[in-house]
Order: C-alpha cells, then structure tokens, then sequence
C-alpha cells in the first residue's frame, strides 16, 4: 500500500521572480476525497501566490472546522497557520491582523463554517473591513460530517439520500455586498482560469475581499438534483467577465477594448481589467451588483466573476489608526513609556 | 487534435523508454519487478525469450535502453538496466531454468535451413527454428559457438562459462554443428537441398593503416585488434611489448589496450583523432580503461611508425582540434611539431568492416555500390529469396542484442519463407496486452512509490588481481540487496495511465495531484506544435509523445497528458473520483517465430 506524493517534479518548471518553482508553495497530500473541489481551489491558491511572486513566510493561513478548512494543510507549506475551532476563525484573523498588519491573511472556510456555527463572526468580519482574502468552498452541505444540508444549500436542491431541501440559502455574495463589503468575487472550483485571477485581485485589494467558490463535494453532494454538483454548476454557469490582475509593474495587454472592458484601479495602483460580458452591470456600482445577483438567481443562474469592487475602502487598521508596526517587534521602550507618561495619564483621568 | 489513438500498441509500447530502446524489445520493467520480488528465474526467462543470452548481455551489452531510460530525466542517471540483467542471470536456478526452456527431440516439419556463422544472429535463429522442427545446420570456422562474444570480448568482461552456458543452451536444441568449418562458397551450399539459408557471418575485417609510412617495417610489432584480440582469445598470444599504443577511440580499443595491460603492457595508450567527448566507446568502457591506468590521448592523428634497424620505435602524431563547419566535424592541424610516442607494439582498433569473399556475385544477391549485400529491413531477406541476412552481416558493425534482434526477425520470415506464406502480410503483430492494477483504496499490483535514489555502483574485483589475470571477471555483479534497491528505482512505465474520457467529470484532482505536471486540461487547438506550448509545463522533449483526450463530456476541452516525465506513480488514478484515469500494466512482446504456429496468423 502507498499513498506517498513522489518527490520528484518536472525538471524545467519555470521559477517566478524569487527563484522559486511552483512546487516551493506546495502544502502535504490532500487527505480528502479523491475529486473534492476543496483540492482544486487549493491549487488554484498556490498557483496565484507563485504567480504573485509572495513569500510564502509573509502568509498566514486560518482556518475554522470542515473539510474546507482542513485545506490550508494542503498548500503553503512555508507559511504560517492556524487551525481554529468551528466557525472561529474570523476571530483569531481580527486577533491575528491587529498584532501584525505586515502578512497576507488568507482565512479559508466551508459554507457551514461561515454561514451556520460561524455566521456571527463572519458577518463582523465583512463590516470591521478586515484585510484578508477570505474564501469560502461552498459545497452546499457539512462535507466533514458526511454531507447534511448547510445553510447554502438551495432551496429544492435534493441530497443523496433523497431529501429536498426545504429552506432558502443563504447568499453570502449578497450578504456581504449588503454589509459593506469592498470586494466580492463568486467563482467555480472547476474553472481555476477565473479563479486564480480572482485571488490574486483579492490578495492585492486593500481590505476584506471575499470569494465564495462553489466547490462540489463529490462524495455526498454531486448527485443528480443537487445544486452544487459538477454537472448542475457545469450547466448553470454565467459568467459576470474574465478578470485579470495586472501588477503595477505590468502594463495592460493591447487587445484592451474600452467599450467591452472595465479597468478598476487598484489602491496600490495594480490593476484589474475586466473582460465584461453582462453589458448591464457595473462592477464598480454596489446596486448594479447586488441586482445582477438577484437576477441570476432568479433565472437558477450560477452567476461567477468578479461581482463588486471598491478599491478605495479604509482596511480596520486605517480606521483604528492603530500601530503599524507589527506588536511583536515593537521594543520595551516604546510599549513601556515610563512612569512620568504614567502620571500623565493618570492626571488626565482625575 | 485528433485525439490520439492508443489503442496502436505501438503508443504504449513507446512510453516504455527501455523496451521500446531495445533493439530485441525486452520486456524491461517486468522482469525488474521480478528480480525485486526475488524471482530470478522467471526475470531470466523473460529476458531468455527476447534477448536470447542474459547473461552476456547483462555483462557486455551496448545498452540502448539506459539512455533512453525515463529515471534518467527526472534523476541525475537511469536505472542499471544491463547489470539488473546479470542479477537474474547470475541468480536463477539453472536446473528450473533449464526445464522452462523448449526439449528435444522435437518433431520435424521436414525443413532444413543452413545458418553461416555461429554468431548471436545466427544462434538466435537456431533458438527460434529448432522448436517447431527445423532441422539446423550451423556452419562456423571457429571452433566453438558464439563468434565475436568468443573470438572478440575478452574474458575479464565475459567468463567463458557464461558464455557457454548459454550457447549450449541452444545447441543442446539439437543443433547440427559444423564447426571448424569455413563456408567457402555459398553457390555450393544454395546447390545442397537446404530449404533457407541466413548469413550470420559478422563483419570480420579490421581496419589497417597500409599506406602509412613504416607500416611494413615494423610489421611485426603493428596488430589488427581484432584479429589480435581472437588470438588471445585462443591463445596464440600471451605476451605483449612494455610499451603500447592503441589506435582508435571505440570499444575495440578499449578492449584492446585493458587486454595488453594484461599482457604485460605496462605503458599502454590509447590514441585518437577525434576529442574524447565524442569517442565511439561507451562511456564506461572510457571509464574502466582510465581506471586501469591507460591515458587516453585525444586529438592526435597517426602520421607515421617510426622504425629502427628494423625495430618498431614508436609513433609521430599530428595535433589536431576539431572545428564544427553546418553541424559537420572537421579536424584541423593546430600547428607546431609532430609528437613522438615510444612503442614496441602497436595495435590498430580503428574499424571494422564486411567482406564477403566467400559469396559468389552470380548467384542473384545483389550488392550495393559499397560492397554490402541489399537487405531488406523488415525481412532481412536478400534480393536472393531464399537467402537471408542478420547481425553486423546485414548492415555492418553494431553488437550483440542488435544481431539477436535482426536473428528473430529473420527466423520469423524464413519461417514464412518455408510454410509458403508472406513475408510482410502474414507477420505476426506483437503480443500486447492491458491488466488492470487496482486492488483496492490505495492499493495497487505494483510497487508505486517513487522515491528518490541515485544508481548504485557495480562493485569490481581489486585491480592487482584482475590485471594480473585475464580470465578473472573485473565486474563482481550487483549482490542480492544492491540489486534489489537498483530494481526499485525502475518507474514501472509499463503501468500505463489510462485515460477514458466519458468517466471524467473535469475535478482536476489529476491535473493537480501529479507531481511532474503531466497533465492538463485545455482547449483543444489545430496543432501538436501549439498545443505543446500550452501545457502546464512546456512539452520540449519532441521524442516524447503527448496523449490527447477526445472532447471532454463537460466543457469540450480535451485532457492532454505529457509522457515525457509521468512517474507512473499512479496518483492521477488514485486522485481520480471516477476512475477515468486507470493503471494497467501494458505487456508488449514481439512474436517469435514458434507462435506463429500456435497462434495461426489472422487476416
Ligand atoms: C573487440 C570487440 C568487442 C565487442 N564488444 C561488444 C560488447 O561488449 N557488447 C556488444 O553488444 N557487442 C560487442 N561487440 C560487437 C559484437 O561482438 C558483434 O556486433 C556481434 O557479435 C555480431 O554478431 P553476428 O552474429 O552478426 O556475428 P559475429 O559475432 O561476428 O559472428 C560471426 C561468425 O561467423 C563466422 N564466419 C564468418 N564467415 C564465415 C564463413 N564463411 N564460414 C564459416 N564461418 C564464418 C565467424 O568466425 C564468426 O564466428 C564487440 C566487437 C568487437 C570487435
Ligand atoms: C463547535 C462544533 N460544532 C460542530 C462540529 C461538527 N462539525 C465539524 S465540521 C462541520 C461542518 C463543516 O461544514 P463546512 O464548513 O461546510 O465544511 P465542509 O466539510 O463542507 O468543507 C461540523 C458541523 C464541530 N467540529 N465543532
Ligand atoms: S466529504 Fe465532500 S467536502 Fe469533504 S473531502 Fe470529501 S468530497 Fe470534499
Ligand atoms: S502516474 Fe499520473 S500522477 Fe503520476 S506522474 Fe504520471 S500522470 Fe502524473
Ligand atoms: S481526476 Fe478523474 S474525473 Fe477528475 S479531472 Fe482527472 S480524470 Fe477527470
Ligand atoms: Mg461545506
């Protein structure tokens, strides 16, 4: 019996502009089901930061309960992580973001981790404006747990045992537009040319920027009157545009064409220029995002893309104005100012 | 695309480097497995079956199969095919051996064949004929079986008991021998009532340097390699001059200049025109004479012997370089004197070359414009229906799986030649088949781990001992535990991905899991050339094929895989949901001669 990842990779795989290979982001074998979209999407992640060109010790990875969030094992071997309690780790992210504003976050989460246990801390997250990419892998059930009904799950959507959904999902690309959300992308598990971009915009926006990637769990979510299946998603697609991230570095590509594309300048003056195809929707408008989200969902559209992008939102940090410098490299001086600023203090309060 | 078809068992057959390298297309990773699960008889069978002589091959063959070989493009070297050989050779029990391999008295089919020489080509056809009731004749002039691995590779390469183990195992067929006996006119023996005749006669003529002044001075001190090396095979010679040179940069030299260290050659040089990096010789060839003390001196061409009151004194060499003219070498003087190298013995190993004095021009083989009989290359028939030719006889020098490769070819057609049938139509295909390996969640009938681990070295006998005797074997042979971990190296490229489109659902699972990047799922577009370049790793290894999937049911892209550097590691199928990807071993044989009976050829 072996089940061992061989160690050996393709000898002339290009090195991005650290010298590094694909295979340096790489994370342990995948210990889920054979054909889970979870795994997809972690590949999809370690794609955009080789591309990013990211250190990978300058990424913290957190994570709450659930197949999806057992992934950050999967990738980034040489980053930072945390593996927290269900639906918890939006708190260990704020916790996390506050002591050090110099990582990249990159909180991964199940659609029962953020939209049942973790729904309260979530929706804070989204409305503090944490700094962090936050993906969820949407399979419309508890993978982990083998597969009950989660609060995404569509209404009418059959589970492999038979029974049809009797409830409303939840839309978490609405709910955040609707809390303030800056930046919200929706993609497919299946599709990593729309989603790799789509990362590496989120990794470069300056807040929270969240994507939610229907992810379908081929164990006990991909039957046939499922609404998170390969199939039913393969069928349903639309596709708001092609996005791609341009480094600040990089100019746009020629065949720009200002009547059918949008470019979105970024805070830091990358770009995200977008190939549109849904002519009535403005990505840069919150209302015209949220209708074209009902729209879609009206017509049992699987609407993916970029879906809202304001590149000009405060992140927590700038609102607090709090410390940039990262807590555990500030010195004693300056965390202990001494007993005379003590009494200052201690004065004003009298 | 079109999407490729894989079911030609050709496209399996190349994507296992070694066997598709190999000339006779041993069954390579099969019977490795063997030799590691400790089956060192069946390994040996497998390789009796194709290649004829295991154990001299697993000494002294060529190798075509470890350049080829895939371990060597993902690690620094290939697996040591050729030792590995030896390993089951050295290994197997000769009495099991001997009861799997064909008896006599078998029963005759009437037909009566004359094979000249009794080289690897002619014993090969000898082994494929015998069994289905021919009866044999085979003529040599020497006066035992196995030509040049006789008369050529000398014994600290290749004991004479290997050898003659695994002649006899083919004139113990019942073989009628007639050696000692030089075939001095084929007219006469095409006049006997022989049904077929092969000419495995090699390619016996050594180069000389005639026109070279000196050269018949000093005659008595200057040696034909070859002939000088079949005189010390049969010992007619046993002494050599303190001071030697050897002429040429091939494997005759090499074995030239090890064999006077030996004779008492305690300043031997090799000598040769062209730079040492493109020498004929095999690198560890290079490599074992270095050991045994022998400069080799490259860059010098031959200008004249310099001869003393009518003594052999040494040599004048001109210094060359090689300059490179439209991917053509020229050697250019670089100028200066000519350099004098001291000698008492000279030996020219600078070529080989046919000859044919023994065929008459009148009996309707027809010969080209360089004196080489016109064969045909699939049939190995001459322009004379009834005569064939193999080995270095049919297209000059090459070695000896290459002479047992052309043996069975021929005894194939002479077969069909025989029983009336055609030569190219009624050839039968190659034996394939396809087996599942699955035997459960992560389970397979092979060995699928992959890890790395560099090629072991074959341990040699100490230096003192082997030059001091020409009989003792330099090589010791890999032992039990070494050849076990070499065997695990091999990558199984026998055990091929299979790819069935209508299973798959486009997860990626594969695509993400394979540790080499062999896979992708893409668009499909017009050309191999552009499709090359879109692959998630550039495909540049043009020799290696890329497998190309029909339109994928989901999004009418194709799944494209790179062979180039696949680990047969099983992780796509492994990682695959519903099994569209599946492991099975591909068995590919080329079909002797005796099954063309027992398998009646289909139309
Ligand atoms: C020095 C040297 C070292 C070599 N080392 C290797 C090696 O390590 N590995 C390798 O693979 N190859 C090696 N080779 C090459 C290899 O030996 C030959 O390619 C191979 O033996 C060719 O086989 P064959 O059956 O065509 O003929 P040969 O082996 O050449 O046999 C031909 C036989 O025919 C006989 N014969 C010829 N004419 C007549 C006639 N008219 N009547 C009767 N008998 C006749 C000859 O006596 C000879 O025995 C070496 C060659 C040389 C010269
Ligand atoms: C506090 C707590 N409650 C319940 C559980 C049991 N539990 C583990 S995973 C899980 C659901 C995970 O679903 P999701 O986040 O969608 O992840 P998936 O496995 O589908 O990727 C639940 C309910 C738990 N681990 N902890
Ligand atoms: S149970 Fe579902 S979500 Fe969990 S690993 Fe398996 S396929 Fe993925
Ligand atoms: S067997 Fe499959 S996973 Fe392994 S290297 Fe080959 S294609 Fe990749
Ligand atoms: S793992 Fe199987 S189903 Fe998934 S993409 Fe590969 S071949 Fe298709
Ligand atoms: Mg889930």
């Amino acid at each position: 019996m072996t089940y061992v990842r061989p160690k050996f990779r393709h000898p002339e795989l290009p090195k991005n502009k650290l010298g590094y290979t694909l295979s340096y982001y790489e994370g342990a074998l995948s210990t889920l089901c054979a054909g889970c979209g979870h795994d997809s999407i972690s590949a999809a992640i370690v794609q955009s930061c080789y591309e990013m060109d990211i250190e990978p010790h300058k990424v913290a990875k957190l994570s709450g309960i659930g197949c999806s969030s057992k992934t950050p094992a999967y990738f980034l071997s040489n980053s930072h992580g945390f593996n927290s309690v269900h639906g918890r780790m939006p708190s260990v992210a704020t916790g996390a973001y506050m002591a050090n504003r110099d990582l990249i976050y990159f909180g991964v989460s199940g659609d029962g981790d953020t939209a049942s246990i973790g729904m309260g801390q979530f929706v804070h997250a989204v409305r503090r404006n944490l700094k962090m990419v936050y993906v969820v892998m949407n399979n419309g059930c508890y993978g982990l747990t083998k597969g009950q009904d989660s609060a995404t799950a569509d209404l009418g959507s059959k589970s492999k045992a038979g029974s049809v959904n009797p409830f409303e999902g939840i839309d978490l690309c609405g709910l955040a537009l609707e809390l303030g959300a800056n930046f919200v992308a929706q993609s497919f598990s299946g599709d990593k040319h729309q989603l790799t971009p789509l990362i590496k915009a989120a990794i470069n926006h300056n807040g929270f920027a969240l994507i939610n990637v229907i992810s379908p769990c081929v164990t006990f979510n991909n039957n046939p009157g499922s609404t998170k299946s390969y199939d039913y998603v393969r069928q349903h697609i639309q596709t708001t545009g092609m996005a791609d991230f341009v480094p600040i570095a990089e100019t746009i590509e020629a065949n720009y064409n200002e009547g059918t594309h949008k470019k979105i300048q970024m805070h830091d003056g990358s770009f995200l220029t977008l190939n549109k195809l849904a002519q009535d929707w403005d990505p840069t408008d919150r209302m015209s995002a949220v209708n074209a989200l009902h729209a879609s969902r009206a017509k049992h559209e699987v609407l993916t893309g970029l879906i809202y992008l304001n590149a000009q939102g405060k992140d927590l940090h700038n609102v607090l104005n709090s410390a940039a410098t990262p807590l555990n490299t500030l010195k004693e001086d300056v965390l202990c100012p001494g007993n005379d600023a003590l009494k200052g203090i201690n004065e004003e309060m009298r | 695309m079109k999407p490729t078809d894989f079911k030609d068992p050709e496209y399996y057959h190349k994507v296992v480097d070694c066997q598709h390298a190999c000339p006779a297309h041993t069954p390579v990773p099969e019977y490795i497995r063997q030799i590691a699960a400790g089956d060192y008889t069946s390994a040996y069978m497998i390789n009796w079956d194709s290649n004829v002589f295991p154990g001299v091959l697993g000494r002294t063959c060529d190798r075509p199969c470890e350049p080829a070989c895939r371990r060597g493009r993902v690690e620094e070297e290939p697996v040591a095919i050729c030792r590995l050989k030896r390993v089951a050779a050295d290994n197997k029990n000769a009495d099991d051996v001997k009861a799997l391999m064909p008896k006599g008295p078998f029963k005759s089919n009437g037909k009566k064949v004359a094979l000249v020489g009794a080289g690897p080509a002619s014993l090969t056809v000898a082994r494929d004929l015998a069994p289905i009731g021919y009866e044999i004749h085979l003529f040599d002039e020497l006066k035992a079986g196995g030509g040049f691995m006789r008369s050529q590779i000398p014994s600290f390469r290749l004991p004479e008991q290997v050898l003659n183990d695994e002649v006899n195992y083919i004139l113990d067929l019942g073989i009628k021998q007639h050696f000692n006996h030089y075939v001095k006119s084929l007219k006469d023996l095409l006049a006997q009532d022989y049904d077929a005749v092969f000419v495995g006669s090699g390619a016996p003529l050594g180069r000389d340097l005639p026109d070279l002044p000196g050269r018949k001075e000093g005659g008595a001190n200057i040696h034909i390699g070859i002939n000088w090396l079949a005189s010390v095979a049969f010992e007619h010679t046993s002494k050599i001059g303190k001071k030697v040179i050897v002429l040429g940069g091939g494997n005759t030299a090499m074995d030239c200049c090890r064999t006077s260290r030996r004779l008492g050659g305690e300043e031997v040089k090799v000598i040769v025109r062209s730079p040492f990096a493109e020498m004929k010789a095999s690198p560890w060839e290079k490599e074992d004479a270095i050991h045994e003390d022998i400069p080799i001196i490259d860059n010098h061409v031959p200008k004249s012997f310099v001869v003393e009151n009518g003594k052999l004194k040494g040599m004048m060499f001109e210094k060359v370089q090689a300059v490179y003219e439209n991917g053509k070498r020229k050697l250019v003087p670089v100028g200066g004197p000519d350099v004098f190298f001291e000698a008492d013995d000279v030996l020219c190993a600078i070529g080989q070359e046919n000859s044919f004095p023994w065929i008459e021009r009148d009996i309707a083989i027809e010969f080209d414009k360089w004196n080489m009989p016109v064969v045909n290359e699939t049939t190995f028939q001459s322009t004379n229906k009834k005569v064939f030719f193999g080995g270095d006889a049919a297209f000059g020098p090459k070695n000896v799986i290459t002479a047992v490769a052309h043996g069975h070819q021929a005894a194939i057609s002479m077969h069909l030649f025989c029983m009336g049938m055609d030569l190219v139509a009624d050839r039968p295909a190659p034996h394939v088949n396809l087996m599942h390996m699955k035997m459960g969640i992560h389970e397979w009938a092979y060995d699928s781990e992959v890890e790395p681990d560099l090629r072991y070295a074959v341990p040699q006998a100490d230096k003192k001992l082997t030059l001091s005797n020409r009989m003792k074997e330099v090589e010791l042979g890999f032992n039990l535990e070494t050849g076990f971990k070499e065997a695990q190296r091999c990558l199984n490229c026998d055990v091929q991905t299979v790819f069935t489109e209508s299973k798959c659902i486009e997860c990626d699972a594969c695509m993400d899991i394979c540790p080499t990047a062999c896979i992708t799922f893409t668009e499909n577009v017009e050309t191999e050339e552009e499709m090359r370049k879109t692959l998630k790793a550039p495909a540049t290894n043009l020799t290696q094929d890329i497998l190309v999937s029909d339109l994928l049911p989901g999004t009418k892209r194709v799944m494209v895989k790179d062979e180039n550097v696949c680990l047969h590691c099983g992780l796509c199928a492994e990682r695959c949901p519903t099994s569209a990807w599946d492991m099975q071993k591909f068995f590919y044989n080329v079909t002797k001669a005796g099954k063309i009976c027992q398998e009646p050829v289909l139309k």
